[in-house]
């Protein structure tokens, strides 16, 4: 029972990022950028995966050219080989056009299972595995912590955590998978896997190679555009209570009854 | 297409969630904005309470697609009704509240029907009748307004964000729609843990964190206890989540739960941007840690410098005696 497993890896900034607007857009010289952290989480499931049971891991990334050092962080881990997505005509899209560039790549790649970050952690949309889901007409699960397939290969049984509930979810296979935070924890490169990554295959793919329809993809696609990026609102400056510990909090019960009429 | 918003509403055992009712406010809104009316959609099985609930929210009319096809969670099967309800309402927007299952569900039934869809906003208003909504990105470093080139569209908010509407009005009527379900590949067959407060966490009003400092599971005691006194739910950094004191359906952050509660206590977390990414919204924020230059202190409205086994206890006390 061996794996064919694609996972769907987005490159963003690192979460300790500052980030800097310009234009409203996000100013990305001197960012650093990783695999988006969940779906990392998803690749070290397919890769243990593989590990066990034999097959391929595959990383997909749709991104700009300069995504590629990126990508090669995913094959030095491990994946076996890399598709990535990149045309400026397919840029500038939503989650739906996304979503649809990203299934017409999984046309063209046999996979028992996809793997995907259950959000991405700079536009947090949650939506693309799911509508990749819906496009290629497979079953999801969604924020996966824990993942065992049947011993036939054909179906799987997931733990799933939301809302504060954890169900066990069946599905059967080929099915699309997005990771939550405790799926395990992921794992370095080694120096042999990061030399290594430099002569595993990473192929591109433009919208001619994906065979798609440009008016359904990139701006003209999308449904929804940005109007304006800023900064957060900036909170009031706040009060330092003194006082010991008693004083402190007969004050603070004080405030939040009268002042800020909270409780 | 109508002008008319459908607010999916959502519940779990106990009836429906407060966010179904929030939705309704927002939908209120948008609705005088673009001259069209307020429609709310029960999905389930067995959700006959849950639908009384809603018919009573001020609304013109309540759908409901009440299937033992859906009893048991099942994304395809879910997102299926909902695309048949929709079909046959005709809404310019659907809006869902922004938990895990109303961002599953609505993006499983926008990419049936082809519909753009907004996640996680924090406001939504009609500017030269377009739909402009305000959703956070980057973990809350960044804001961002985005428009809908065109309706319909679909839109999930997060709870909390306005308050909810009173469910008092006289009954609206209800239409039931008959679904038609093909049987699911992919479906929840047990619930291992339930929700466990009676407080969810990304509704509740009120939340009382620990973090690191509260150094041991043990720890969490004065935290929960302040929490129960609260009415409120109890959260936690990751810190100590990872460090296995408490279950991590109660971590706040960016890997954990976005919570916009009225007010927010973090007593022992320090403040990490990640952390910040779950809770930075928040009404009214106090800080209870003790390292003044803690980076908590710099978002907090109220801060304590102090050892939390002692500021919390004695607040606890306080507040109690304020009835
Ligand atoms: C400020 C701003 C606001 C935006 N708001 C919206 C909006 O409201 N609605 C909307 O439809 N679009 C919006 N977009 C566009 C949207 O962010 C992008 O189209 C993006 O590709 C999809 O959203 P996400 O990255 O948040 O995906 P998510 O759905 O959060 O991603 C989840 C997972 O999908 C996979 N994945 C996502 N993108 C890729 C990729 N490029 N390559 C490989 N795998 C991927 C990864 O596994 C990832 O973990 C916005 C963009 C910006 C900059
Ligand atoms: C990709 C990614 C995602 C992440 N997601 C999240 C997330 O969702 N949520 C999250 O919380 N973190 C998240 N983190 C981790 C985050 O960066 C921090 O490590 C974490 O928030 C720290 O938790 P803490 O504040 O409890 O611990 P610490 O940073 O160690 O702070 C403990 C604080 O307690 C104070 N203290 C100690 N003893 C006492 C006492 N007796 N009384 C009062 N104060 C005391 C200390 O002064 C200190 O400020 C994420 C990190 C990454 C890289």
């Amino acid at each position: 029972m061996a794996f064919n497993i694609v996972v769907l890896l987005k490159r963003v900034p690192d979460t300790e990022s500052k980030i800097t607007l310009r234009d409203n857009a996000v100013v990305t010289d001197g960012l650093n950028f990783v695999l988006d952290p969940y779906a990392e989480y998803g690749l070290e499931k397919a890769l243990q995966l593989v590990e066990q049971h034999g097959g391929k891991v595959t990383a997909v990334l749709f991104g700009p050219e300069d995504a590629k050092e990126t990508i090669r962080k995913a094959l030095a881990v491990g994946a076996d080989e890399a598709i990535h997505i990149v045309d400026p005509a397919l840029e500038g899209g939503d989650a739906g056009t996304t979503a649809r560039v990203l299934a017409a790549a999984l046309k063209k790649i046999p996979f028992d299972m996809v793997w995907a970050g259950k959000q991405a952690v700079d536009d947090d949309n949650a939506q693309v595995p799911v509508r990749v889901a819906e496009l290629l007409d497979l079953p999801h699960v969604n924020s996966v912590i824990e993942f065992e397939p049947a011993a036939d290969g054909k179906a799987a049984r997931c733990v799933r955590e939301v809302d504060g509930e954890r169900d066990v979810m069946v599905t059967s296979l080929p099915a699309v998978f997005t990771a939550q935070q405790g799926l395990g924890e992921v794992r370095y490169p080694s120096l042999k896997g990061i030399m290594g990554a430099k002569k595993k295959p990473i192929t591109d793919w433009n919208a001619a190679a994906l065979g798609i329809d440009p008016a359904q993809v990139g701006k003209a696609g999308a449904r929804v555009e940005i109007l304006k990026l800023e900064p957060p609102p900036a909170r009031p400056p706040g009060k330092i209570i003194p006082g010991d510990a008693e004083t402190a909090a007969k004050e603070l019960a004080r405030l939040l009854h009268e002042e800020a009429k909270v409780i | 297409m109508s002008n008319n918003i459908l607010i999916v509403a959502e519940g779990r055992a106990e009836g429906l969630k407060k966010v179904s009712f929030e939705l309704v406010n927002t939908a209120q809104q948008l609705a005088a904005a673009l001259g069209g009316a307020v429609e709310g959609v029960v999905i389930g099985s067995n959700v006959g309470a849950w639908a009384e609930a809603l018919v009573k929210a001020g609304l013109a009319k309540v759908y409901v697609a009440d299937d033992a096809g859906l009893g048991a969670f099942a994304p395809e099967s879910f997102a299926d009704a909902l695309a048949q309800v929709i079909k046959l309402a005709q809404p310019a927007i659907v809006l869902f509240g922004a938990t895990g299952w109303g961002k599953e569900v609505s993006a499983r039934t926008a990419a049936k029907l082809d519909w753009g869809l907004v996640t996680d906003c924090i406001a939504a208003h009609v500017e030269n009748g377009a739909l402009v909504l305000t959703r956070p990105i980057y973990s809350g470093k960044a804001i961002a307004q985005v428009r809908a080139k065109s309706l319909p569209v679909m839109v999930s908010i997060r709870p909390n964000i306005v308050p909810p509407v009173e469910a008092n009005n006289p009954a609206a009527p209800i239409e039931k729609v008959a679904v038609t379900l093909k049987e699911p590949r992919a479906k929840v067959v047990e619930t291992v843990v339930k929700a466990k407060s009676k407080v969810d966490l990304g509704e509740a009003n009120i939340v009382v964190s620990g973090g690191r400092g509260v150094k041991g599971p043990e720890g969490f005691a004065p935290v929960q206890e302040l929490a129960d006194t609260l009415g409120g739910a109890l959260g936690a950094s990751r810190a100590a989540v990872d460090a296995g004191w408490i279950d991590y359906t109660h971590q706040v952050g960016q890997t954990g739960k976005t919570v916009a509660p009225k007010l927010y206590i973090a007593a022992g977390i320090s403040g990490a941007i990640q952390h910040l990414a779950g809770m930075s919204s928040s009404k009214v924020i106090v800080a209870i840690n003790k390292d003044p230059d803690a980076p908590i202190f710099k978002i907090a409205d109220y801060g304590v410098v102090g050892d939390l086994f002692q500021v919390l206890p004695a607040l606890n006390g306080e507040i109690k005696k304020l009835g």
